[in-house]
């Protein structure tokens, strides 16, 4: 983020109550422009789309006249917002938990890859609102970088929120590992109803302290120590794989979880849900998307148990509503008999394994993160055959050791693409702090991008062969399709970086590249 | 021509011809070629002992790359690099030979504060036995008189250096790029809160003048450290793979305190490999100095 506010550095989580309060005051001030904001942010938005304006302008605009547009609409939600954060997998997992609550009957709102800050939310959330300011979702699912997470849990307080982890991250942003574990302990203390924390990262399952009744606390985790090696966090890297192991075993002080990932095969993957252990099969690829999906499991029984709950209550309300109590308006909702069908619905589906598991075989990857495009390639005889190149993002030193244990090297062509903007992580450091020995054995074809250097210098001093560099991402593309046409084919990127290949993808071949997010 | 080798350390320049300080390493590798030439095919092992200080602790930025690069470049010299992690509470290592430390987070310049005081006489011993040491950022700030925190509490050094740095509220981050009497240009990335000022007229010396970034402080225009063979400095990226002559002046003085001088001993494979990964730093190094900061 170019234009990170310091001020979410500078404030702890007892002070966001008087910050809500002050925001309130304000949007209360501004309340009589609450209906022109819809028209107005529509229009902001058009001029914007015309005139090729970045995503966050509308939601600049609409913020600074009408500061009660975000809360006033996610209030209109029973089930308000749910917030993903951590440094790795939001994406996917906010994808994932947009997708099961859709696929259990909900209406859900979510925000676009690449809006994950408070404007863009905004900005997300202008032209699904009717011209009375009316938005037809029973929930925001928010992907929020963490920063930003203070920001939003200043003025909104979430029904729920799902902290993944924290992981050295584009330090240069957030300058420590700590200080993401602070700015993520905001909206676990804002949190109203659930906290869905990983057991395993212990900076994120310590936040459960700060989580303050009536909210509760889920977590989620692994099964066993066989698939936790698969995880070495950050202080693990002088470790041996041996030495991890015998350390887990003194993990038998874990919280219970609600869901945890129990095994992972090619295509399959078994959970715990409840100490019940399940097969499902998956089109998700990568071991960490699986763990996320266990964090994503949690999420929406949560989700599908405060619906049930509010269901009863509006169904019970509907039915005394003659003898109303007017001291009691805050605990009513009065809702629609088929919004109301919808909640009874989804706790119903939720609370059966199977559905809920064969709604997750169904969940896609996200832009990006193991997703598949498929490109058409000449053959030695002339022939055209669809040749699949899988994008992996790697963003980070924890997400690239990851996605180098998750994906077989083997009858794969492997291409790395590095820059180093804002959205990468400017400090090349962190390409030191992953293991490429994995890719001796096959070596890497092609490196590209900003920084390929950095990267070709770092597989020289692992002693992994490099095929060809090239620092322009379309002649390295270009060249990387053209080594061995018929080849599946891997991209490790970072996020510019993928961008870019993808836009060339879309021109050359005949990919389906179009942007995921699950609509309102 | 290169702004060390003129003595000109002008902070001005902003000339990117000025980056063919790396060349030397070519030089080297063909001055060993003669040298290896006469040396027989086998080889003996011939030990050299690195000590990383606290990695548990105050490894971050990658300042894993800094001991891999030192490691492997023994290797293709002909000497073996034995490693020793040594973290707080751990019996120190019979011989160093090379030590190498790193930054940290706050909470691991605490846990390994109250043992870096009590082996304190032994690196500063070290250090004045002239043992070459690299220490980064965190380690680099600790092995002065003291951290002075922004409540005015004192954390105190080892005084291997004779500076001090003062916390403050702005962090300085960004590409830099500085220039070294002794090692020409240095590329790097910084990212630190604390203000380091050296004491004029000490033994302690600036290791560069910064020719875009900020480097110890925003007022002197210095950058790092040096005293004995002692190098400080808050450059991350790691700073030795893309300043591969810092390494070998690292490795060169180890070699020559064990074993009288510097004789590597390499094969074709070997001094090929070397040229490679130089290589790949001369270009990574001048992308690297062109970045924004």
């Amino acid at each position: 983020m170019a234009h990170q506010s310091m001020s979410a550095f500078e404030t702890t989580p007892q002070q966001d109550r008087a910050i809500r309060a002050r925001h309130e005051a304000r949007a209360r001030r501004s309340a009589w422009k609450a209906g022109l904001t819809p028209t107005l942010g529509k229009l902001v938005r058009h001029i914007a789309q015309i005139r090729g304006g970045g995503s966050s302008f509308p939601g600049m605009v609409v913020e600074k006249f009408d500061p009660g547009f975000l809360s006033r609409t996610i209030a209109q939600m029973p089930l308000g917002a749910l917030v993903v954060s951590g440094t790795n997998g939001k994406t996917t997992t906010t994808r994932m938990i947009a997708s099961l609550l859709s696929s259990l009957g909900l209406r859900v709102f979510t925000n676009p890859t690449g809006a994950n800050f408070v404007r863009g939310v905004i900005s997300s959330l202008i032209p699904q609102v009717s011209a009375s300011g009316k938005i037809d979702a029973d929930i925001a699912v928010l992907e929020l970088d963490e920063a930003y997470s203070v920001k939003f849990v200043q003025q909104v307080r979430p029904l729920f929120s799902v902290l993944l982890n924290v992981m050295r991250d584009q330090l240069d942003r957030f300058g420590e590992i700590d200080t993401t574990a602070r700015l993520l302990s905001h909206a676990a203390a804002a949190t109203t109803n659930t906290v869905v924390l990983n057991r395993e990262d212990p900076l994120i399952s310590g936040l459960a302290r700060m989580v303050s009744a009536p909210a509760s606390v889920r977590y989620f985790g692994l099964a066993n120590d066989r698939l936790r090696a698969l995880f070495p966090n950050d202080d693990d890297i002088h470790v041996s794989d041996k030495d991890l192991l015998r350390r887990h075993e003194d993990q038998s002080d874990l919280p219970s979880a609600d869901v945890t990932l129990a095994g992972v095969r090619a295509g399959s993957a078994d959970f715990q849900i409840d100490g019940v252990q399940r097969s499902t099969s998956v089109r998700l690829s990568g071991v960490y998307n699986l763990f996320n999906a266990a964090a994503a499991l949690t999420a929406v029984r949560a989700v599908a148990r405060q619906a049930g709950e509010i269901a009863q209550k509006a169904t019970h309300n509907a039915a005394h509503s003659a003898a109303r109590d007017q001291s009691d308006q805050s605990d009513r909702v009065t809702m629609s008999a088929s919004r109301i069908e919808r909640l009874k619905q989804c706790e119903q589906a939720a609370s059966d394994d199977d559905v809920l598991l064969n709604a997750l075989a169904h969940v896609t990857p996200a832009f990006g993160r193991g997703e598949t495009i498929h490109v058409r390639q000449k053959t030695a005889d002339g022939a055209t055959k669809s040749v699949p190149v899988e994008m992996v993002l790697v963003k980070n030193p924890g997400g690239f050791r990851l996605a180098l244990r998750s994906f077989d090297p083997h009858g794969t062509d492997t291409m790395i693409a590095i820059n180093d903007r804002d959205a990468d992580g400017r400090d090349m450091s962190w390409l030191w702090d992953v293991d490429f020995t994995s890719l001796r054995g096959q070596s890497v074809t092609e490196v590209s991008g900003i920084r390929c250097w950095d990267m070709a210098l770092r597989l020289g001093y692992d002693r992994v062969r490099v095929g060809d560099i090239q620092q322009d991402l379309s002649a390295g593309l270009q060249h990387f399709l053209a080594a061995n046409p018929t080849k599946p084919k891997r991209i490790f990127c970072t996020y510019t970086a993928m961008l870019a290949l993808r836009h060339d993808l879309a021109r050359s071949g005949e990919a389906d590249v179009s942007d995921v997010g699950v609509g309102a | 021509m290169s702004i060390s080798e003129t003595g000109n350390m002008s902070n001005t320049s902003s000339d990117t011809s000025t980056m063919n300080s790396s060349n030397s390493s070519s030089d080297e590798t063909a001055q060993s070629t003669e040298q290896s030439a006469v040396q027989s095919t086998k080889r003996a092992a011939r030990p050299i002992d690195v000590m990383t200080l606290y990695p548990r602790d105050m490894n971050i930025y990658g300042d894993t790359g800094n001991l891999l690069v030192i490691t492997r470049r023994l290797a293709l010299y002909g000497y073996q690099p034995v490693v020793h992690a040594y973290n707080q509470g751990d019996p120190w290592p019979e011989h160093i030979d090379l030590l190498l430390g790193g930054g940290g987070q706050d909470s691991g310049q605490r846990k390994v504060q109250e043992d870096l005081i009590k082996r304190g006489p032994q690196l500063r011993d070290l250090a004045s036995a002239g043992v070459p040491m690299l220490l980064v950022c965190g380690l680099y700030q600790l092995f002065g008189a003291y951290f002075q925190t922004m409540d005015s509490d004192r954390i105190p050094g080892i005084n291997v250096f004779n500076m001090v740095t003062i916390g403050s509220a702005e962090r300085q981050i960004g590409n830099i790029v500085e220039e070294s009497r002794e090692f020409g240009t240095l590329v790097g990335y910084e990212n630190h809160s604390g203000r380091t000022f050296l004491v004029a007229e000490s033994s302690t010396k600036p290791l560069a003048l910064v020719r875009k970034g900020v480097g110890n402080n925003p007022k002197t225009g210095t950058e790092g450290a040096r005293v004995h063979n002692v190098i400080g400095t808050y450059l991350h990226g790691p700073l030795l793979p893309k300043n591969p002559k810092i390494a070998d002046f690292l490795i060169h003085t180890a070699v020559s305190r064990r074993y009288g001088k510097f004789d590597p001993q390499m094969s074709d494979d070997d001094r090929r490999e070397l040229q490679m990964l130089d290589h790949r730093a001369i270009t990574a190094r001048r992308i690297a100095a062109d970045r924004p900061r």
